[in-house]
């Protein structure tokens, strides 16, 4: 059997592969498949019953399902080739994927690949949060797959974990299904998202307690307490019947791991330049998985962005060939959490890049961009909350003609 | 209530590995037997969360008991493992020497092992252990080599050992705890939640409850359970690629100490700790332990740094005031103890049932024959490295995608002649929610899926 061939082959419908898919097309790329696990494409949104997408992509205000239908809808129309069921478990170099489907197992062949595989929030294991391991904690997808998707109530008084906006959306999600949630608690000092926007939980009388470390999960079979140390140094026990594990968001890099691209261990996604090219040079990556986590809307963006990178890789004869192009690194200095891209080519067209930065904490200061001899070649004032996307403009540095590592710091305020 | 209805030849308390290899043992023997579990599906004590080698008994107490049945239980897995599909990862151990003094004791384990017979244990020099295993760290000296030392699925033997025993006629309830027990001079009189059942003999199969399930039965106990936690990290598969061998250190007198091992699964583990704790319910994890196994796993192999953990649990092991297994019994009154397996009990089982029957056969008969050509049967394979489910084409779909768990598995798993009582269950039968998102995609669905089918539900009945 001859394996099938595409022009593209995506990895993951979500928000940023479909995007992605559209634009391919729109662009003339003639052969698009866009390869999802789940029953159906559209990625994380599908379980988010509540509004807060679109408004970027369609102009207008709709509800995580409806979103992900009219993208679906949208990749249909334009002629991609949508395959649910169809998970990928392996990328070779060449251009070869190794898909699973409910017939079998087969090897498809693609002039390039992108993978868009997303995010997800980290476990309760991998937090090392202590206690017996009742039933009853979950993520906050996990959550909203119960309401939204199968109409299911898996508990009435929960304690929520992190203080992420997943968090807060974890409160409208209860609110929404007749669960009151105890109380939301942050090991951070200070609360993750905005501060404004920790009106909700004031208005909903749910407790926010920074500062609190879990000292143990109690019951069995199912939850029923958990032992807090608050930030004050006491210790107290809250009744509850489940625990949410919100946000704390790690890329979903199964795929890429085991298809042995190059990661950054500041994401745990993969190594990219600005076009999203990772150590592969014929696979792409775009989404949430190169940057843990970004809104649907900018994982939308940056899918059309990718994608119009390829098409023009495609189109021109001459480059049609991938090509390998390392380009210059860019370094998270100090404070900062991670700096994507993590390379810089001065391969390709398109707009000057945006760095895409997250601090370790709160960011109040100076981010400064140098270069390998320590030269300040840019700096710009930031006030930001912990988890907040920053950008970091380079429009108008001319990076070419060097070669040594960038390097982009936060100086704090004084 | 359940209707027992006529007495049985034995009554097996508790179905970890233990109960359930008993189980089978006597039904292969011509026993009628009825297992009665507290817990709502069988594995729900220390069987449930152990190292899972199969060990060879290279480091066990020569001329012991527990070397007897660790070896007979080796043999016998390696026996009936192709009836059952059940998997090996041939991997053999090291004990690996990282100090002077360590090294300084390979030469009496060497000597301790081949005592044992276990005749291919041989010493590796630092240049060998490098060869080997290049990924350990810099400041390892030589090792033991036990070649036959292998890892297991610790989940699906025992099931398959259940499953054997049910197929043969065995009675397994679960929520049966033992409540009390009465001896009329000829019939025991078992009360569980669930109904009263008489047996002609009874076995203390009941782990960490073994000694008061022993003052229950016979109003006192020889022996004194002694809870000992084991806490594990479980680390995502990626980080599998850095180890090949099971790594295990030079013991100590108390414990076999922290061992660095793949599991059948494709994951890495590193664990258990060693903890004395007076709660016998009580496996929970804790922080500076954890933070401990991650630091002790980094420092033997120092690639690990940017592992991720994938999962962390803890088992408590039966163990009683002595080392030894705390095998006795009361002839007279038909009374069996298989108490006190600590440690070595997923190896030991098939023994130990062999050595059980062996006591029990030398004064009573069963009320069968014994089964000449037992029914065999493969169980779904689970391990990584060899064809799952998923590769089969008309599974229907994947339902968990960390460990591609298909539709097909989940429905198999629980219309089985031994369904799963709760999610644990599912999961080990299944492996859905073990891998790296623990559920964040296939909770909600596991959920539906498994409604009205759970003696315990995943989320309570919905009541909207
Ligand atoms: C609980 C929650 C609430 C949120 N609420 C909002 C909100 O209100 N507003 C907002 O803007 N954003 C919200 N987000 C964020 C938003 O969902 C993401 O930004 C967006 O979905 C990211 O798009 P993506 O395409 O990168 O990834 P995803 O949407 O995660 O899609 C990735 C897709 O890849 C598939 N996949 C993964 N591996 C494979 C493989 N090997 N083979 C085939 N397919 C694969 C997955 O099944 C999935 O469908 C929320 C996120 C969560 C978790
Ligand atoms: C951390 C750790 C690592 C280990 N590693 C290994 C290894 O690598 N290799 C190896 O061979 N062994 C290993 N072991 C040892 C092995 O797991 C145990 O020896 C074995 O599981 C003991 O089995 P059991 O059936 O005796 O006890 P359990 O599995 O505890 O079963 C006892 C059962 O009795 C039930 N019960 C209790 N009270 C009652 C009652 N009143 N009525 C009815 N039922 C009752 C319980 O619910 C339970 O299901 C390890 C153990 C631990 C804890």
């Amino acid at each position: 059997m001859s394996a099938a061939s595409y022009d593209v082959a995506i990895v993951g419908g979500g928000p940023a592969g479909l995007s992605a898919a559209i634009e391919l097309r729109a662009r003339g790329v003639a052969k698009v498949a866009l390869f999802e696990r789940g029953d159906e494409a559209g990625g994380i949104p599908r379980h988010c019953g509540h509004p807060l997408f679109g408004m970027r992509e369609f102009g207008r205000i709709l509800t995580g399902p409806a979103y992900a239908r009219r993208l679906v809808a949208a990749a249909l129309a334009a002629g991609v080739t949508v395959l649910p069921k169809h998970t990928v478990v392996h990328t070779g170099p060449g251009g070869r994927l190794t898909v699973a489907s409910p017939n079998g197992i087969e090897t498809i062949q693609a002039a390039r690949i992108l993978i868009a595989t997303g995010a997800r929030e980290a476990t309760r294991a991998q937090l090392l949060v202590p206690g017996l391991r009742p039933l009853g904690v979950m993520n906050t997808a996990a959550l909203q797959a119960f309401v939204y998707q199968e109409g299911r109530v898996p508990f009435r008084r929960p304690l929520i974990v992190g203080s992420e906006l997943v968090s807060l959306s974890a409160i409208l999600t209860c609110r929404s299904h007749g669960i009151r949630p105890i109380a939301m608690v942050e090991n951070e000092l200070d609360v993750q998202a905005r501060r404004a926007f920790f009106a909700l939980p004031r208005v909903l009388r749910v407790p926010v307690m920074p500062g609190a470390q879990i000292l143990a999960i109690e019951g069995r079979p199912r939850v029923t307490s958990v032992r807090l140390r608050l930030a004050d140094g006491t210790e107290t026990l809250l009744a509850c019947d489940g625990v949410i594990f919100s946000g704390r968001f790690v890329p979903e890099a199964a795929l890429t791991e085991a298809s042995a691209l190059v990661l950054d261990p500041a994401t745990g996604g993969p190594e990219i330049d600005q076009h999203g090219r990772g150590s592969d040079p014929g696979i792409f990556f775009a989404g949430n998985m190169v940057h843990p986590i970004e809104t649907a809307g900018h994982c939308w963006a940056e899918g059309r962005r990718v994608a119009g990178m390829i098409a023009a890789e495609l189109a021109d004869r001459a480059k049609s060939e991938p090509k390998e192009a390392r380009g210059r690194r860019v370094i998270a200095g100090a404070g900062l959490k991670y700096v994507v891209p993590q390379r810089l080519t001065t391969e390709g067209t398109g707009t000057a890049p945006v760095l895409n930065v997250r601090a370790l904490g709160a960011a109040n200061g100076q981010l400064i961009l140098s270069d390998g001899s320590g030269t300040i070649l840019r700096s710009q004032s930031i006030n930001a909350a912990p988890q907040k996307p920053i950008r970091f403009s380079l429009a108008g540095l001319d990076l070419a003609g060097e070669s040594s590592d960038l390097r982009l710091r936060l100086e704090p305020k004084a | 209530m359940v209707a027992f209805g006529n007495p049985v030849d034995t009554a097996i308390i508790g179905a970890g590995v233990v109960g359930c290899a008993m189980a089978r043992r006597f039904c292969l023997e011509g026993a009628s037997v009825v297992v009665l579990e507290r817990a709502p599906d069988i594995l729900s004590g220390a069987s449930k969360a152990n190292s899972a080698i199969l060990h060879t008994g290279f480091d066990a107490p020569p001329g012991s008991v527990e070397l007897q049945c660790m070896q007979a239980g080796y043999a016998e897995y390696m026996q009936i493992r192709e009836d059952f599909n059940l998997p090996i990862l041939d991997t053999g151990a090291m004990v690996a020497a990282w100090s002077d003094s360590e090294e300084a004791r390979l030469p009496e384990l060497l000597e301790q092992a081949l005592l044992n017979g276990v005749a291919d244990a041989r010493l590796l020099s630092r240049a060998e252990v490098v060869a080997r295993e290049p990924a350990l760290g810099a400041h390892v000296r030589a090792a033991l080599l036990v070649p036959r030392e292998v890892i297991i699925d610790p989940w699906s033997a025992p099931l398959a050992y259940a499953m054997q025993a049910k197929a043969l006629g065995a009675g397994f309830h679960f929520n049966a705890g033992l409540l009390s027990a009465r001896f009329d001079g000829d019939l025991w009189h078992l009360q569980t939640p669930i109904g009263t059942l008489t047996a002609r003999s009874v076995i203390n199969a009941a782990g960490i409850h073994g000694d008061s399930v022993e003052r229950m039965l016979i109003g006192g106990s020889q022996f004194e359970i002694r809870p000992r936690k084991g806490q594990f990290v479980v680390f995502d598969k990626a980080a599998a690629k850095h180890l090949r061998t099971i790594l295990l250190p030079v013991p100590t007198a108390r414990t076999k100490g922290v061992v660095l091992i793949r599991t059948i699964f494709g994951n890495l583990l590193v664990g258990p700790t060693a903890e004395e704790q007076e709660e016998r319910d009580r496996p929970d994890v804790t922080r500076p332990e954890l933070d401990m196994l991650i630091a002790k796993a980094v420092e033997l192999v120092p690639a690990l740094a940017q592992a991720q953990v994938t999962a962390v649990y803890a088992g408590l092991r039966p163990a009683s005031e002595e080392k030894h297994y705390r095998l006795h019994s009361l002839p007279e009154k038909g009374y069996f103890c298989a108490g006190g397996i600590r440690s070595t009990g997923l190896t030991a089982a098939l023994g130990i049932a062999r050595h059980v029957h062996g006591l029990w056969a030398q004064d009573r008969t069963a009320g069968g024959k014994p089964i000449t050509a037992p029914p065999i049967f493969p169980l779904p394979n689970l391990a990584e490295h060899l064809p799952r489910d998923w590769q089969v084409p008309g599974h229907g779909g994947i339902v968990c995608h960390c460990e591609m768990v298909t539709g097909r598995e989940i429905e198999a798993a629980l219309s089985s002649p031994l369904p799963p009582g709760d999610f644990g269950g599912l999961r080990r039968r299944t492996r859905c929610a073990m891998g790296r998102c623990q559920g964040f995609n296939c909770l909600a669905r596991l959920n539906s899926l498994t409604e009205g089918r759970l003696s315990v539900p995943i989320a309570p009945e919905a009541d909207r």
